[in-house]
């Protein structure tokens, strides 16, 4: 496998200006749209507290309410499988459909089915697996990743999308008028959502108490997805599970307003169990997929753990102003921005994904923005020094990978340098003097003169300036 | 293999997850959001509106004729609802069905029909809801039996009846004063407005899955 690489690609895709103004136009809207929905600052300060403690209190009683979750599902007739790892989750869902006798599916969206990458498993298994969510139909056909979150086909304008469905729906015209191209999609889907053997959504929230699935949405197939076809399976990392009911509302209205500036979105759709008897319609069957894949990992480490508060509403990347540059491809990770760089390396491994981290330049756009008060950029730093752990000894997957002798020797001797006042002296004398002449073009100096212009060291040292006026030296 | 999945991730958990001082949740910036009746139906009329839902208010015993003066031009063939409802007894019971303006009421169940079959060819549905919610603009439905799922979500416009004293000031309100966790229904919504997306190029977009039109009828 290479080696993902965000500098790489990152630098490729800031010298794309399409992209980049594609990005701009939405990200500042977006920020625009937020904005709007907190105006009383008194009341978002209150809101977010009481949503950083819903999720705090999820994840320090993880273990009990996903036991509680079980019961009360299983209660209710939702059948619930435990999955180690995405491939064993992948495998889940294909033994469902198997027992089904399942051949189609229609898929709302799902961030953790993403992360499985179900979509290529069951096409290599002959299973036709659609996404039914607008934005990731659009990218499906395109064979792409999403490049964000919420809005998965936000690198593309109109006219992209317009050619794009020209191309790959049979008979469909072209058009730059985006209700047209909604009514061609729907069209489509339609057909699939009345055919389809089975539906695949992801989940919001899930609630111990009641066994509920939780899932939010404007369009309606995820409605579509969960109620036309025979069988529903919901697939959810282990972290998405709350206490109680009435823990939703709080984290309804923080997800909605940051995510779209929305009061709301049109669908929340709460679902407690299969068909049950005299009902007509909805799934006869429901199953919960519960997916680990490194959480149980992340959340047994007191600091990290804030990582998993997340509730997917992309604020983060929205006010991220590296994201909003680069764009969502440039991270090669399923979730982008600024959750991504702190949830990818732990997930995959900072040996796979150590770059992340330290693509940032920490100005905490996104820690003032997360609804569930994320400290991203502390993350952030605790990452970069696992990946430069001298030890590796650690319960974060991969840690030291990145350490350099080379870096970590200069280090060394800068603690050295400024721990010793005579050494400190006297090399800042010979820098002065001959520092200068150390070639810009080439490496280590090119890294940094390629584009910008390169420094250069005053012919007197700070002391000497000091001294000079008179200033006494201690 | 779930049962060995279980295992291990509970074991894993139940060693790994730090013991930690019991957090509270202070819910008053919700609870506190109370108004008077008379706001709560006009925040929740502006909420809906806002998202291109529209809204009439009519007397309790006027919305069947304020609904047929609605789709007295729409040339509907047909109105999908469900019989044996209060909201589909009280249409029966006052229908104009001489009116040839009219749609013609059909029944949301028949039998030896699929329910899909039937849902997915409507151009119209008429639906109760279980009440509303200011802060947000939201009808709440639990479907039933009588009242399948598919109504408010097939057919391109839907109509829901709502009570204007059940118009309730948050969703947190709502299910604390109903109780709905101590029994959840098989699947509980909450609707604001029509189906939407904004998915190209964040361009609003209406009806991409679901009705592109909703139609409110508040009685008090």
């Amino acid at each position: 496998m290479s080696q993902a690489d965000f500098r790489g690609a990152a630098s490729v895709a800031v010298g794309d200006v399409q992209l980049r103004g594609n990005f701009r136009r939405a990200m500042d809207g977006l920020m625009e749209k937020r904005a709007a929905q907190f105006t009383d600052a008194d009341e978002e300060g209150r809101l977010r507290a009481l949503g950083e403690s819903i999720r705090s209190r999820s994840l320090a009683r993880l273990p009990e309410l996903l036991e509680k979750l079980e019961a009360s599902c299983k209660r209710n007739g939702i059948q619930v499988h435990w999955a180690e790892t995405t491939a064993d989750a992948n495998q889940t869902v294909m033994d469902i459909l198997k027992n089904r006798g399942a051949r189609t599916l229609v898929k709302g969206k799902s961030m953790v089915s993403e992360e499985m990458e179900l979509n290529h498993f069951l096409e290599a298994e002959g299973i036709e697996a659609l996404e039914s969510d607008l934005g990731e139909y659009i990218i499906q056909l395109a064979g792409e990743m999403p490049s964000h979150i919420v809005m998965p086909v936000i690198h593309r304008n109109t006219g992209q999308i317009a050619e794009l469905m020209e191309q790959k729906i049979e008979g469909a015209p072209y058009t730059e008028d985006a209700d047209e191209l909604c009514q061609i999609a729907r069209k489509v889907l339609r057909e699939k959502f009345y055919r389809a053997d089975a539906g695949v959504s992801g989940v919001n929230f899930a609630v111990a108490e009641t066994g509920t699935l939780c899932l939010v949405e404007n369009e309606g197939n995820g409605r579509m997805s969960t109620t036309a076809p025979r069988t529903h399976i919901a697939v959810m990392g282990i972290e998405k599970v709350v206490e109680h009911l009435q823990d939703v509302p709080p984290l309804l209205s923080l997800l909605t307003r940051s995510a779209t500036g929305q009061h709301i979105t049109t669908y929340f759709n709460m679902i407690s169990s299969p068909r049950r008897p005299g009902e007509v319609d909805g799934p006869e069957e429901v199953h919960l997929v519960l997916l680990d894949n490194g959480r149980s990992r992340i959340v047994s480490d007191p600091e990290l753990k804030a990582t998993l508060r997340c509730i997917r509403c992309g604020a983060c990347m929205n006010h991220c102003p590296v994201y909003t540059r680069v764009g969502g491809h440039a991270y090669q990770a399923v979730i982008p921005g600024p959750i991504g760089k702190i949830l990818t390396p732990q997930l995959q491994g900072l040996d796979e994904r150590g770059d992340l981290p330290f693509g940032s330049t920490l100005c905490n756009a996104c820690v003032e923005v997360c609804p569930v008060k994320i400290p991203i950029v502390e993350l952030l730093l605790r990452l970069r020094a696992e990946a430069n752990s001298p030890t590796g000894d650690s319960s974060v997957k991969g840690s030291g990978a990145k350490r350099d002798k080379t870096e970590a020797l200069l280090w060394s001797g800068w603690q050295r340098m400024h721990a010793s006042g005579k050494l400190y002296n006297s090399l800042s004398r010979v820098l002065a003097k001959t520092g200068n002449l150390a070639p810009g073009f080439m490496p280590p100096l090119s890294g940094w003169t390629a584009t910008r212009t390169k420094p250069r060291f005053a012919s007197q040292t700070l002391h000497q300036l000091a001294r000079k006026r008179g200033v006494p030296d201690e | 293999m779930s049962e060995q999945h279980r295992s291990r991730i509970m074991e894993r958990l139940r060693t790994g997850v730090p013991p930690t001082a019991p957090v509270e949740s202070d819910f008053s910036v919700i609870s506190e959001k109370q108004w008077p009746l008379s706001e709560r139906l006009l925040r929740l009329r502006q909420r809906l509106e806002s998202v291109n839902g529209r809204v009439h208010e009519c007397g309790r015993d006027a919305w069947v004729a304020e609904l047929q003066k609605l789709l007295a031009g729409r040339k509907l063939k047909a109105l999908m609802y469900a019989p044996g409802t209060e909201v589909g007894d009280e249409l029966d019971e006052s229908w104009d069905r001489s009116d040839s303006a009219l749609p013609a009421l059909l029944p949301a169940l028949e039998p030896d029909t699929d329910i899909r079959e039937r849902v997915f060819q409507a151009e119209a549905a008429v639906t109760g809801t279980l009440g509303g919610i200011a802060d947000t603009g939201s009808l709440m439905l639990w479907p039933t039996a009588k009242e399948p799922r598919l109504m408010s979500l097939a057919p391109p416009l839907h109509i829901a009846l709502l009570d204007a004293d059940r118009i309730y000031n948050t969703f947190w309100e709502a299910i604390n004063q109903q109780r709905w966790a101590e029994d959840m229904p098989t699947n509980a919504l909450l609707i604001s407005g029509p189906s939407k997306t904004a998915d190209i190029e964040q361009q609003l977009s209406y009806g991409v899955h679901g009705p592109r039109e909703l139609i409110v009828l508040i009685r008090s």
